[in-house]
């Protein structure tokens, strides 16, 4: 589609120019509404990957500050990515909106509310003790709901019902070697993340043992944490660059120490999508580009890693129905597809799609908080398609998504590294074994 | 492209209108903010654009009625659109009409599984309806490459075809009724849950189907449902020519087989889809073919050694047949997927939609080579072989100035060569403002006048969708016919709809 984007603009920054090639791109099909979630609940063309796509080309066209409506259909978008998935043109949609929502953040002043909410979450996602009393002040305001709309109530409901587990040991900077008597096979990094590592220790935990149990060291390095994604999300690239720097130089100084690094591990898709761009995110950064680069081609979701060294033969029968929920970092930014379900099937698992399933649950990252409204629907639509199936556990890969969801399904909901640790001779899942108890 | 100059007198009430419309579908579904009518400009089509006046999006066929009334009453044109995907740029808005969009009319009111008949609002997608009767293992037919978002309204507009007309045949043909909204605000019904019409009355639903919104806005539409076929099987047929290939397509059809689609891509079309089939084409292979058959199993495996015999004696290189259901889905999806993928080969295309009897196949791609070298632009072909239905791809960049003029110019002579071949101007994509200059080459102005009288007898005031298909403005008021004067209608004797 042709733009006219001032070439002036295109000179003075490098992302524009790519926006003007990735806008040329788009032969305005329409394919990519019909994977689109908001256009499912909107039907508007403005809260289409398309539409957007026009609003960009728009707000690049007439430079300066964008208009308030076009801000807002940008902030309606997921960033799930199901459009780019689905593009036969080829469309970089994801560098598209990425770039937009710098330019948004750069030229567009928030009303104030806006502001306070986004500054801080970003603030407090990545610093683990932040987001802890966060939450403990969320339940302290928890019978008060009523009073609150919009973000804020989103935010009282978000606070987990359970007490939060205490924090895990192995989410401090250690090695885990491989258990004695069995070979080395791999020397992994594991991203352990920022929410995760306070809503649910266990997953990092059923990462560990699993690798450990195939040969497979695992180090948390020090100086690693938040991928940066919930600040880039928001367009603050300013606040994600130092997170994004620490991960790089956390992990190259393991990849060229003595041992070296075959891969870096991440277990929430959203955080894979996320690090495995950063060699696009440092491109136009000469110290940092080649690093990021290498960064990013050692990134392997813990499904894709487990795919390719094998996973062993299962220990025990569990025989259950497994509903796999695919998180969109996962099916769509990572195109990450069969490797989840074929691992659970070869553990012994019997695996059902969920109808539907190219659609958001309307996690999002921070989007369930930032838009209530359209994340409830695309939620209450994803719980109808999960119990349609009628599964005995729903799986994923995405802590957002097991959050949004795991109180609504009516039946336990866990990561998918816990089954195979279960299987492969972990323990139970705690989720699993609660519902059993509830059950007996 | 020449459109019906603007009144500026209706462009100063837009803010009136806005606030009279949005009486009838609230606040949000009135776009009148400039920024967020850009999105609008153009359907698929990107070479035509237009700013409309104002966007709005119905809830309801009552709010439809509500808003052609007051349209009629303010003389307001009235573009309509669904998901905006036509190639004909039948949805390409008026400044100073609104665009009147059915996407919000999105949902399958009634699945009649023993008269195998579903009820569905304008604006779902084609692929819903299947999607809404597979549990019942019954499926709509009509698939245009489009179906995965072009509305069903959108469908009926243009009387859609796809891969699986050549034997089930196009939209029309799976049309059980229909709601209609004259610009007067008057509802119609027509036909019903059964095929045909009523004896002795005018097929009045076969002359809304292909309309393209120059009659009336559908509001409802009964659709019939087929079973799925217990068995489909694609054959992919290799040729090292062109021309092996067309005469491949009379001999299969000639051998008295009717594939359930019959599909030709080229050599560039192969090379931009390769990635979406997961397939390498061998570098003898300049065109294939695609053969779908489907019926019972002991059918499809004695048609499929047919085919095969067929193709190895036209001289394909290679024949191979699809052994799992998947494998079919994701060959058909690349065929579907073709045009949009050839956005990867070129900034801009433009595809057209002539349609010519099977045997002047290389007759007419032979005259396609030499246009290209005649005007200096590259172009694909992938079209729907075995009726004919050409899609000429023609690669140009709207950045170059004059490319978008010889690229319509190359069209345009593909168009009338398929005219002059004994076909005509468009298979399935409609005439819309693409092919609107060219009516006069295939019909006379006998022909036309004719047409335009229908026009007339719907929309007299000529209000909706105007300045489409017809390369002159209707002479309604000339005709007149139709016109109550003194409040007494004329020939009150014969029966009106």
């Amino acid at each position: 589609m042709l733009s006219h984007i001032p070439q002036a603009a295109q000179d003075a920054d490098a992302n524009i120019k790519l926006a003007k090639e990735i806008i040329g791109n788009c032969v305005h099909c329409g394919v990519c509404l019909s994977r689109c979630p908001t256009y499912a609940v909107r039907h508007e063309e403005n809260d289409s990957p398309r539409g957007r796509i026009f609003l960009i080309k728009g707000m690049y066209e007439k430079g300066g500050a964008p208009d308030a409506r076009t801000v807002e259909h940008l902030d309606r978008c997921l960033t799930c990515l199901a459009c780019e998935a689905i593009c036969p043109s080829g469309v970089e949609y994801s560098k598209l909106i990425a770039h937009g929502r710098e330019y948004v953040e750069q030229h567009y002043r928030r009303p104030l509310f806006q502001r306070v909410v986004r500054e801080s979450l970003i603030k407090l996602l990545p610093n683990a003790g932040l987001f802890r009393k966060a939450i403990a002040l969320g339940r302290l305001a928890r019978p008060a709901r009523g009073l609150f709309s919009g973000t804020l109530r989103a935010m009282i409901d978000m606070v987990p019902a359970n007490s939060l587990p205490a924090p895990s040991s192995v989410d401090r900077p250690q090695t885990f070697a491989v258990k004695p008597g069995t070979a080395r096979r791999k020397r992994v990094a594991l991203l352990n993340g920022c929410v995760q590592t306070v809503l649910d220790t266990a997953i990092n935990e059923a990462t560990i043992r699993l690798l450990q149990r195939h040969g497979v060291e695992v180090v948390v390095a020090q100086g690693s944490g938040c991928c940066g994604a919930p600040a880039e999300h928001m367009g603050a690239e300013d606040k994600a660059l130092p997170l994004v720097k620490a991960n790089i130089d956390a992990w190259l100084r393991e990849a060229d120490g003595p041992e070296g690094l075959d891969a870096v591990i991440i277990n929430t898709s959203g955080c894979g999508t996320s690090v495995k761009a950063y060699g696009h995110t440092m491109r136009l950064d000469p110290q940092w580009a080649d690093k990021a680069a290498r960064v990013s081609a050692m990134a392997r979701d813990i499904s894709e890693f487990m795919t390719e060294i094998g996973l062993m033969p299962a220990a025990r029968p569990t025989g259950m129905r497994v509903v796999y929920h695919s998180a969109c970092s996962m099916q769509h930014g990572q195109r990450i597809i069969n490797q989840p379900k074929d691992l659970l099937r070869a553990a012994g698992f019997t695996v059902l799609d969920v109808p539907e399933g190219y659609l958001c649950c309307g996690s999002a990252g921070t989007y369930n908080l930032l838009q209530p409204d359209i994340a409830q629907q695309l939620k209450e639509r994803k719980v109808r398609n999960i119990r349609s199936v009628s599964a005995q556990v729903a799986a994923s890969g995405n802590i957002g998504c097991m959050t949004q969801l795991a109180g609504e399904v009516g039946i336990p909901f866990v990561h998918t590294v816990e089954l195979l640790d279960w299987a492969t001779g972990g323990p139970e899942p705690a989720a699993l074994a609660k519902a059993q108890m509830v059950a007996d | 492209m020449q459109m019906p100059e603007p009144s500026q007198a209706i462009m100063n009430q837009r803010d009136a209108l806005a606030v009279a419309l949005r009486q009838i579908v609230g606040q949000e579904w009135v776009i009148s903010d400039e920024a967020e009518r850009r999105p609008y400009q153009c359907d698929g089509i990107t070479a035509y654009m237009a700013m409309p006046l104002l966007v709005v999006l119905p809830g309801s066929a009552a709010e439809v009625q509500q808003i052609l009334r007051l349209c009629h009453e303010k003389g307001v044109k009235v573009v309509p659109r669904g998901s905006g995907t036509s190639l004909s740029g039948g949805a390409l808005p008026l400044e100073d009409g609104i665009l009147l969009v059915t996407s919000r009319l999105c949902n399958v009111l009634e699945v009649d599984a023993a008269n195998r008949v579903a009820r569905v609002q304008p604006g779902v997608p084609n692929i819903k309806i299947s999607e809404a009767v597979q549990h019942l293992g019954l499926c709509y037919m009509p698939d245009p490459s489009s179906q995965l978002i072009s509305t069903i309204g959108g469908n009926v507009a243009e009387n859609a075809g796809g891969v699986h007309c050549l034997k089930y045949g196009v939209t029309a043909n799976h049309i059980l009724g229909l709601e209609a909204v004259l610009m007067t605000g008057e509802i119609l019904h027509l036909g019903g849950a059964y095929l045909g019409a009523a004896e002795g009355e005018l097929d009045l639903m076969g002359v809304l189907t292909g309309s393209e919104g120059l009659l009336a806005m559908v509001t409802e539409i009964a659709v019939r449902l087929e079973p799925v076929p217990e068995v489909a099987r694609v054959i992919s047929m290799s040729f090292p020519s062109v021309e092996e290939a067309c005469a491949c397509v009379g001999a299969i059809v000639g051998a008295g087989i009717i594939p359930a689609g019959l599909e030709f891509m080229d050599r560039k079309v192969l090379d931009a889809v390769s990635v979406l089939i997961r397939e390498t084409f061998d570098s003898s292979t300049a065109a294939l073919l695609l053969c779908e058959l489907d019926g019972t199993a002991v059918e499809v495996d004695a048609l499929v050694d047919v085919v095969s015999d067929v193709a190895r004696a036209q001289g394909a290189i290679e024949t191979k047949v699809s052994t799992t259901e998947e494998e079919r889905q994701r060959i058909w999806s690349s065929r579907k997927l073709a045009f949009s993928a050839i956005g990867k080969l070129c900034p801009d295309y433009y595809c057209t939609d002539g349609t010519i009897p099977r045997n002047k196949l290389p007759e007419v791609l032979n005259k396609m080579a030499d246009m290209s070298v005649k005007y200096g632009l590259d172009y694909a072909n992938c079209f729907h072989a075995g009726d004919g239905n050409l899609h000429p791809i023609i690669m140009y960049d709207a950045a170059k100035p004059g490319d978008l003029e010889k690229a319509e110019a190359f069209g345009a002579d593909v168009l009338i060569a398929c005219v002059d071949a004994g076909g005509v101007l468009s298979g399935e994509h409609g005439v819309g403002v693409e092919k609107r200059d060219l009516m006069t080459h295939q019909f006379t102005e006998i022909d036309l006048n004719q047409q335009q009288m229908v026009k007339c007898a719907f929309d007299p005031a000529e209000l909706l969708n105007p300045g489409k298909v017809f390369p002159t403005a209707c002479r309604c008021a000339e005709f007149g016919r139709m016109h109550v004067r003194n409040g007494a209608v004329r020939f009150p004797d014969i029966p009106r709809f």
